[in-house]
């Protein structure tokens, strides 16, 4: 399987990542690259073997649920590039 | 209309009742000001990791035992990745591929009287993620507001098959889950504050055909009543489209209450846009037969347990069961009653709960929990109906009474008010006689063969007797004396 020009530009809008005609070309090549490498797992037979959903044979911790963390807004807001009435402003996205 | 067949299946948003987010420590409560409960974990600060909440995932145990799925003895958490300014780390933490919950049913009952009829809606799955923030687009310097307090808020997605058939099941259906998630007590239900929301996945197809017809999806439905408008308007305009020659786009829509019509959000993305992957952050969920044995434990009565019990151990029609079993409160309110007033009286504890009770509380405009008489208090005004000590006409005097606190209980208004029934037959006998004698017109026309008359003459009777005498001894010692 290789990927066309066009479905690596799509990649890169669903991405939110700007990639230029010249750059498309490259990561093209990157992303063909990585293909052929997942093609040759891909060769390997997993008849009856259950899909791993994380590296490390553990399973998930758990917390109690009880209210661990305070009002820090004005400290995570000194760092917002702007900030009004208590809101991080965005630039305008209406639906 | 009649040619066609309409397809509907319900996904359902429940905010999950705990105190802390699903992965981090931050408040869920509602209404604080904006951003003083979205903590780094919610902000997506660099070098921060989730971790899950236990009670979330008691909740969703809850639920799949409470609709007969199966718990998934492991489940994993994925990213579902999108763009969108209150979804600060670009991906929402959910499940995919395998979710906490799979399969279960819900019964519902529609309609009443002749055309009530059992239906039931069998669950794809249910799976826990996380919310997002929310965006306020009024004018900030033609920018958007952002608060995240809702940011990392825990819900169970709940997912129906598309067993639905018209937009009165769809709510039927939605108010049968509403009610048990508050029973089973994982989501308070509260659904102006968004706790409890539902989106519609409607189609239409010609009656016969197998195929399902292409569906459009109405977002975030947060009333009953939008529910079923929405849905209405939704199957017309599909109808229309397609006899008009136009084919359905799958597409995701919003309802408009105001002018009660659905309008275009987006053509819906295809799930590979959301190019979901097991989240690395965390690891599977692994649930043993231990803990959903102790959640089993501590499960309720279940609805549809209780209305069955209610049906064959009470005697009560189905009817009354569903009403009585409509939620806890209510359910617990009459049990209380019947268990004061007896067994046997477990048909008039219906109608008095059901009825005088609801049409009053329905007045004060209170809850039944609110409630100024209490299940004892009514249980014992209802004691002594049966026992005869009052007739029902003075029984809903006792229980004004007792509801403006004339009295703490049916007993005390009874004596104090001087409300006990006249059963001694030697005095009803005298206050028929004298009736008699005041009568004679009423008298002779009854013995003309005019029935009316002898309304007239008990309410004379009962009149004299202040209301007091029995009625059934009155009826009999008239018939008795007019036919002498």
């Amino acid at each position: 399987m290789s990927l066309t020009l066009e479905q690596v530009q799509r990649i890169a809008h669903l991405a939110r990542i700007e990639v230029s005609a010249a750059e498309a070309m490259s990561t093209q090549g990157h992303l063909n690259g990585i293909f052929q490498l997942i093609e040759q797992m891909q060769a390997v037979d997993t008849q009856g073997v259950a899909p791993m959903a994380h590296a490390q044979d553990v399973c998930q911790r758990l917390r109690p649920d009880a209210v661990s963390e305070g009002d820090r807004r004005a400290a995570y807001q000194a760092v917002a590039p702007e900030t009004e009435a208590g809101l991080y402003l965005v630039p305008k996205v209406i639906e | 209309m009649n040619q066609w067949e309409v397809v509907i299946g319900i996904e359902t948003h429940a905010q999950l009742a705990t105190v802390s987010k699903i992965f981090s420590g931050a408040s869920t409560a509602f209404g604080a000001a904006p951003n003083t409960q979205a903590c780094a974990v919610d902000l997506a600060l660099p070098g921060v990791l989730p971790v899950l909440n236990k009670k979330a995932v008691d909740c969703a145990i809850r639920f799949g035992l409470a609709i007969g799925a199966e718990v998934a003895t492991k489940s994993v958490f994925a990213r579902k990745n999108y763009f969108y300014p209150d979804l600060p780390k670009g991906y929402q933490i959910s499940q995919m591929d395998l979710p906490v919950v799979v399969g279960g049913a819900l019964l519902l009952q529609i309609g009443q009287g002749d055309k009530a009829y059992e239906k039931r809606v069998c669950l794809t799955r249910a799976h826990l993620e996380e919310d997002a923030g929310k965006s306020l687009h009024e004018d900030f310097h033609g920018k958007s507001g952002i608060d995240l307090n809702r940011a990392g808020t825990p819900l169970l997605e709940i997912v129906s098959e598309p067993d639905m058939r018209s937009s009165d099941e769809a709510v039927a259906y939605a108010k049968a889950l509403h009610a048990l998630v508050r029973w089973i007590g994982i989501c308070d239900g509260n659904m102006q504050e968004g706790s409890f929301r539902c989106d519609a996945n409607v189609s239409v197809r010609p009656k016969g055909q197998a195929e399902f017809g292409t569906r459009r999806e109405i977002k975030n439905l947060n009333s009953f009543r939008f529910l079923k408008e929405a849905i209405d308007f939704e199957v017309q305009w599909q109808i229309n489209e397609i006899e008009e020659g136009r084919k359905i786009q799958q597409a995701t829509v919003l309802f408009d209450p105001d002018s009660g019509e659905t309008r275009m959000m987006r053509s819906k993305e295809d799930a590979h846009d959301y190019r979901y992957f097991p989240d690395p952050d965390l690891l599977p969920l692994i649930i043993d037969a231990d803990w959903i044995a102790r959640v089993q434990d501590d499960l309720p009565e279940l609805p549809q347990q209780m209305r069955e019990r209610f049906i064959h151990v009470l005697g009560l029609s189905a009817y009354d069961a569903a009403t009585l079993t409509a939620s806890q409160e209510m359910a617990a309110f009459y049990e209380s009653t019947v268990a004061v007033a007896g067994q046997a009286s477990a048909k008039p504890c219906a109608n008095w709960v059901m009825v005088d009770l609801a049409a009053r509380l329905n007045k004060e405009g209170l809850e039944i929990a609110q409630s100024p008489v209490s299940p004892a208090q009514l249980g014992g005004l209802i004691q002594r109906i049966a026992d005869r000590t009052i007739s029902n006409n003075i029984a809903k005097k006792v229980f004004e009474a007792l509801w403006q606190g004339d009295g703490a209980t049916a007993d005390e208004v009874i004596e104090k008010q001087g409300l006990k029934q006249i059963t001694d037959s030697g005095a009803i006998e005298s206050l028929v006689d004298e009736v008699l004698a005041a009568n004679a017109t009423n008298v002779a026309e009854y013995k003309a063969g005019k029935e009316k008359a002898f309304n007239a003459l008990v309410g004379q009777v009962m009149k004299a007797a202040k209301g007091k005498a029995n009625p059934q001894q009155v009826n009999d010692l008239l018939k008795k004396k007019l036919a002498e």
